[in-house]
């Protein structure tokens, strides 16, 4: 029974961490259209970033957290209005325009990742930053974690808030809705686009600050979590920030159940069978109706 | 068949045969190197005549390899070297068939996103197997087959073939389907092609030819594990090659493979710790300044209509 608890624990953790890691590519995916496929490359970085700051100038990763945000807002708009742009301009249709920016992606993601290597190499990076544990309903947990946990819940909090209470998140999710209606209502597309991958981009580094903290990566991890992401808001729904959430737990709990039970060295696969089986069954994702 | 058709095929077969004898001219860096551009040469055509025509982006590549490297080290002590082809080439069908009838109905991005995907599954689930079933993660490769001039011709003899399905294909009806869905598959289906059935044949077949060359290059590793059977990075390589050279016609890929190799080649022994960055370089150049690839930028210059293919 506390195996089980313990499992059902680390999962709804891992499941927290996984929404938070969804939920910038959602925005970005949902709004822009465009599937960045350097975006577990972002989170990565700001996770390097944040270990190399620790080890060398001893900085909190707290700060680092806060340092990141302007960075992540420059490096999202200028990647969206430099990188992107261009084919969205030259694309004479949606299947160009889908291929082009996966291909331009999958070069970001290489350059990024090339350079993380030549910086800190290869190999498992981890530092200990509140490692303490912390007694969860009979069971521990790391206090890093519950932060990340708290954070992916107030991070949430906020998006959702921002999609629903403001004039900016209104038009966002009217372009995630139909991006050529939205127009009608003069609704900068662009812009909202260039909006989306700026936040998007913040949350993918915010996410990669704190899963620093408490998961041991690497400098070519970064494609594992642009797919864990992937996972979660297909089988949400694109644009779904609800059905993600539901998503990303689900995505945990099989994992850590995975883990528990039958076998850790399985956890990935079983991550992927899910992912493919959701691809095969659900296309348009547990919750969705429509097919793209 | 009138003198500037024949020409272009005997010219064809005379390369072929020059090439066949090019491992006795060179010494044995020539010899591997020209196994390496052989290798890519069958693996980016083979992707180029399905992903070409239908537009469908396959990141399964190296899947299909892995199963054919995977045959000959499971089996290759234990049949004769001509039934582990057969045996490899049935594998990589049998995948590429259940593969294709459960994802070639999902469009662009979820293809893409599939393909890699399975890879890694195929790769998590042998690394898996290999460590808590068999014992060790990695296998010694002991076959007779294993010299590098052995190695050699069969490649040839493997580009051979799949060139000449690439042009059975550019002017079969089944090619023209595959052309057809590319361009509109609602259309496609509307025409009363079967595209589901087209696109399977196309996916199996080509798929067979990657899980061969799989096979063939295996004893060249000696020692395989599912690190480096199911390498990701592969996929890509093939991918940018056959981008490269341009997918307008079957033959365009090789135009990318080339340059390619060389560059890659040289990457791994002067600077292997770039190699990504050049990788990512190489493909945003193309992205931005050679979208139809070497092959599109010649033919936009001679401005000949692409349709014809």
């Amino acid at each position: 029974m506390t195996l089980f608890l313990d499992a059902l624990l680390t999962g709804l953790t891992l499941g927290g961490m996984y929404a938070l890691v969804a939920l910038g590519l959602n925005l970005q995916y949902g709004v822009a259209r465009i599937l960045n496929l350097s975006y577990g490359e972002m989170l990565i970085a700001a996770a390097v970033l944040a270990y190399v700051l620790f080890g060398l100038q001893g900085l909190s990763p707290l700060v680092t957290l806060v340092l990141v945000l302007p960075l992540a807002a420059l490096v999202g708009c200028a990647m969206y209005s430099l990188m992107l742009t261009p084919l969205v301009r030259r694309a004479p249709n949606r299947n160009a325009l889908e291929a082009d920016s996966l291909l331009g992606t999958f070069g970001l993601l290489f350059i990024v990742q090339g350079v993380m290597l030549v910086l800190v190499g290869g190999g498992y990076l981890s530092y200990s930053f509140l490692a303490e544990p912390v007694d969860v309903l009979g069971t521990t947990l790391a206090a890093n974690r519950l932060l990340a946990l708290g954070m992916a819940v107030v991070l949430g909090l906020a998006v959702w808030l921002l999609l629903t209470r403001t004039r900016v998140g209104t038009a966002i999710r009217a372009v995630s809705v139909d991006p050529v209606s939205a127009q009608l209502a003069a609704i900068d597309v662009t812009r909202l686009a260039m909006i989306a991958f700026a936040l998007g981009t913040v949350l993918a580094m915010i996410a990669g600050v704190l899963l620093s903290m408490s998961m041991t990566f690497s400098a070519t991890m970064g494609m594992v979590f642009t797919m864990k992401a992937l996972i979660v808001i297909i089988m949400g729904g694109i644009g779904n920030m609800a059905g993600a959430v539901v998503a990303a737990l689900m995505l945990g709990l099989v994992e850590s159940f995975v883990a528990t039970f039958i076998d850790p060295a399985l956890t990935l696969a079983a991550s992927y069978a899910l992912f493919l089986l959701v691809l095969l069954l659900k296309p348009a994702g547990l919750f969705g109706k429509a097919s793209r | 068949m009138s003198a500037h058709k024949i020409f272009p095929g005997v010219a064809i077969v005379c390369a072929f045969v020059a090439l066949g004898f090019a491992p006795a001219l060179g010494n044995d860096y020539t010899t591997s190197l020209l196994i390496t551009l052989l290798l890519y040469g069958v693996l980016a055509t083979a992707w180029g005549l399905f992903c070409g025509p239908t537009g469908y982006i396959s990141l399964a590549t190296v899947a299909f390899v892995g199963v054919g490297a995977y045959t000959v080290a499971v089996l290759g002590e234990q049949l004769p070297w001509p039934l582990v082809l057969l045996v490899a080439a049935g594998l990589g069908a049998l995948l590429s068939f259940l593969v294709g009838l459960v994802t070639l109905r999902l469009s662009g991005t979820y293809f893409v996103i599939f393909t890699f995907g399975l890879t890694e599954l195929l790769r998590q689930l042998v690394n898996w197997y290999e460590s808590t079933i068999s014992g060790s993660v990695g296998r010694f490769v002991f076959v007779d087959a294993s010299s590098s001039s052995f190695i050699y011709g069969q490649l040839l003899v493997l580009l051979a073939l799949v060139l000449g399905l690439g042009w059975w294909l550019s002017r079969s009806r089944l090619g023209f389907a595959l052309r057809l869905i590319g361009e509109d598959e609602q259309a496609a289906r509307h025409c009363g092609i079967d595209t589901t059935r087209a696109k399977l044949i196309a996916f199996t077949g080509t798929s067979v030819f990657m899980a061969l060359a799989g096979a063939i290059v295996a004893p060249r590793w000696t020692y395989i594990d599912p690190a480096i059977a199911f390498n990701t990075i592969v996929s890509f390589q093939v991918l940018i090659m056959a981008l490269l050279g341009g997918l307008s016609r079957f033959w365009g890929p090789l135009l990318g493979v080339v340059p390619l190799v060389l560059l890659f080649e040289t990457l791994i022994r002067h600077f292997p710790n770039h190699f990504s960055i050049v990788l990512g370089v190489v493909f945003l150049l193309i992205v931005y300044a050679l979208p139809r690839g070497v092959l599109g930028w010649v033919l936009e210059r001679r401005r000949l209509p692409e349709s014809t293919r």
